[in-house]
């Protein structure tokens, strides 16, 4: 049963997982037909709390609160700022004092949520923070996985990038273990984190075994600083070493899908062939996110106490 | 001057724990027999207690000059007395910092009209602890000075250090060296393992502590200097100095209580209190801790107690101030985990709590014995309590061990012959 939050899938049960993504197709139907002036959250506020920049993930919450009919509002704040002026707490208190219902967070430090959960009525949903986890990204992709394999029993999903500062890699990990699926990663030395292999995640010796026989082939956005940060030389070395292009595809089952989190460093970590093959599901995995946002926002606004608003 | 006496109590000496009294006389200990008598001492009745050495911790941080919203020399020294301290030594990165004979002689002189414990500064390694050229440690000494270290702030470059190890030397000083190499941190702030990549933290791995152990136990050996390692957390840094010490290096280590009661599990809630540096570690490190205490590799418990504000820790993880506010519940700690715990025995704890941080820093006082200096601690073993930081002295409540059941309570604390703290 989902609680008042959802900071993570490392603590979600894959009973709530499948009660969202169960929410979602709903959702998703009435998001094909272009119904979006619902009445799921009239007279509720959500409010996106934004310590990090996101296009994608900031307009996919406000849009998927919009269609339920919430009134939203967006904070923005460069994470300099986080050092300095109002803390956390603080901002909390205030948000929680103008009534909101929700509040979305994205923050460039792990814990950043839970710590603003302690302190706030509102429910909190954890938009990303720092290379902790990314819970509603994972969702989209086990709702895009669904919608394609029907089930994730024995489903076999590789993920190659930077897994040691991926919020999504983690998010996925946790879920998808749950759920029944094999985890198998790989990723240079200099951004594999110590004791994924604990997590549950297979770790693979070489690009050809990761992609073995995979389902889902899931690459991840390297960050450009990475590369400034001496961890590893060069994006043309990168790519050709640890990128993923239609030959390494061969590897893969043949009904396989691919995805991305995006942004997509094109010919970094996918070939643009990869990415504009027919089989390519980043742009679905976009529409999903709203479909599956609405979907989480609608269960725990109905999950609060008695029903009812920040009061 | 007054004398007291202490009927009935059981007192840990070095080699034994028995029966006894003992008469305090013009802040000795002039008497300790079967059966003392005195007319017109003032009496402590201790039966069914226990009577240490006064412990000493030669890792404290006080704050003042410069932090006193964090803890200031008067609060310190009434944590360290309700903690059964009565010599404590205070590490110099205070602002100004203490690499100079008048900050030296500013904490010397506010601790006596404090008058709780004993206070002895730590002067710097470097001015400003910027690790670029010697404090002057011969005035520091003169001044009161009783060691020096650039805690927290390490010494990077090599050659500084060596410099200092020997300069240090003329004065009859050691360098206390907190082993951190900041390129192998790179902003890390917990243990790099498991639950660092399970929590999303960026971690911090041992390697960062270890390389600079190793450093430090080259320098001294090929000097031939005494150097001294501060608060060890890593099973890698006890089996470096266990091979060390067998090769006859001159090097002495302290570890911290929350290193051995303690594992990375407890950060997976983005508890702030429990950020501290070095972090702390996993069970294998734990264990060997324990070990090092146990065979001596590790010759004494220290606090590093790290007083904060609350607002330095009711913040992002990441954001957070380092440390632990521990100089109120190390004993109780050490005696549970340690004693009940089956690693040491009553006379080893206290050796580790007081005879040897004596000696290492060369400090009167750290044992039980006639004619030595009438500083001692008197716990209720048998009493069982939560810890409630709530209740400290010190203006730091910042601890990771809130709600926590040790065993062991500080009754009384004297200093030179004088009631300093009574439960």
């Amino acid at each position: 049963m989902l609680g008042k939050d959802l900071l993570g899938l490392y603590d979600a049960s894959a009973v709530d997982i499948l009660q969202i993504l169960d929410t979602a197709v709903g959702m998703k139907k009435l998001l094909t037909q272009n119904l979006k002036k619902l009445p799921h959250l009239q007279g509720r506020t959500v409010t996106t709390l934004f310590y990090e920049n996101s296009t994608r993930t900031r307009c996919s919450f406000e849009l998927a609160a919009k269609y339920l009919g919430a009134g939203t509002v967006n904070i923005s704040s460069s994470s300099s700022s986080v050092q300095k002026g109002e803390t956390l707490i603080d901002t909390g208190y205030t948000l929680d004092a103008m009534k909101n219902d929700v509040i979305v967070i994205r923050h460039p430090m792990g814990g950043a949520p839970h710590l603003l959960a302690r302190h706030v009525k509102a429910s909190v949903v954890n938009g990303g923070d720092g290379m902790n986890e990314h819970p509603t990204q994972a969702l989209l992709d086990f709702y895009t996985m669904r919608e394609k394999f029907g089930s994730f029993k024995g489903l076999k999903v590789a993920i190659l990038g930077d897994i040691k500062h991926s919020r999504v890699a983690k998010s996925n990990l946790f879920g998808l273990t749950k759920l029944g699926a094999e985890v198998s990663i790989y990723a240079p030395a200099t951004l594999m984190p110590q004791g994924i292999g604990r997590l549950g995640a297979k770790v693979a010796r070489s690009r050809e075994e990761a992609l073995a026989g995979a389902n889902v082939v899931m690459g991840l956005r390297i960050q450009l600083e990475r590369q400034q940060g001496g961890l590893f030389p060069s994006l043309s070395e990168y790519s050709k070493y640890y990128g993923v292009s239609e030959e390494h595809l061969k590897f893969a089952d043949k009904d396989c899908i691919v995805m991305h989190p995006g942004p997509v460093n094109r010919g970094v970590e996918l070939t643009s062939g990869v990415i504009d093959a027919p089989n390519s599901k980043i742009t679905e995995q976009v529409l999903n996110g709203v479909a599956v946002r609405m979907a989480l926002l609608f269960l725990l606004v109905k999950n609060r106490k008695g029903g009812e608003a920040n009061e | 001057m007054s004398k007291l006496l202490i009927k009935n109590g059981t007192a840990v000496f070095p080699d034994k724990t028995e029966h006894c009294d003992l008469l305090l006389e013009n802040g000795k200990i002039k008497e300790i027999g079967a059966s003392v008598e005195c007319a017109g001492a003032k009496v402590i009745d201790a039966a069914g207690l226990h009577i240490f050495p006064g412990l000493i911790d030669i890792h404290v941080h006080l704050r003042e000059p410069g932090f006193e919203y964090k803890e200031d020399i008067a609060s310190g020294s009434a944590a360290a007395v309700a903690g059964g301290f009565t010599q404590i030594c205070c590490m110099p990165n205070t602002d100004p910092v203490c690499d100079n004979a008048a900050v030296v002689g500013y904490i010397v002189a506010r601790a006596k009209e404090v008058g709780l414990c004993k206070v002895h500064p730590i002067g710097a390694i470097t001015k400003g602890e910027k690790g670029e050229s010697l404090a002057e440690m011969g005035k520091m000494k003169d001044a009161g000075a009783v060691a020096v270290s650039d805690d927290g702030r390490p010494v990077s470059d090599a050659r500084m250090m060596r410099l200092a190890m020997e300069y240090a030397s003329d004065f009859g000083m050691i360098c206390l060296s907190h082993c951190e190499d900041k390129s192998l941190v790179d902003g890390g702030v917990v243990n790099e393992g498991y639950n660092s990549t399970l929590a999303g933290l960026k971690g911090i791995p041992r390697a960062a502590e270890e390389v600079m152990i190793a450093r430090e136990i080259i320098l001294a050996e090929t000097l031939g200097k005494h150097v001294h390692i501060c608060h060890v957390s890593t099973k890698g840094g006890v089996q470096l100095l266990r091979e060390a010490k067998a090769r006859g290096v001159a090097v002495t280590a302290e570890t911290c209580p929350h290193y051995f009661a303690l594992t990375d599990d407890v950060i997976l809630g983005y508890d702030a209190n429990t950020k501290v540096n070095p972090p702390i570690r996993e069970a294998e490190d734990v264990a060997a801790i324990k070990e090092g205490l146990k065979d001596g590799t590790l010759d004494c418990i220290v606090t590093d107690h790290a007083p904060h504000h609350r607002d330095e820790k009711s913040v992002e993880y990441n954001l957070a101030a380092f440390g632990i506010s521990g100089i109120e519940t190390s004993f109780s700690l050490a005696y549970t985990e340690l004693v009940k715990g089956g690693v040491l025995t009553l006379e080893r704890l206290a050796k580790r709590m007081s005879g040897a941080p004596a000696k290492i820093l060369g400090l009167a006082g750290g044992v039980l014995a006639v004619g030595a200096p009438a500083d001692l601690m008197i716990a209720d073993l048998g009493e069982k309590y939560t810890i409630d930081s709530g209740k400290f002295r010190s203006k730091g409540k910042n601890t990771p061990f809130d709600g926590r059941e040790v065993y062991g309570r500080v009754k009384y604390t004297i200093v030179d012959g004088n009631i300093k703290f009574e439960a």
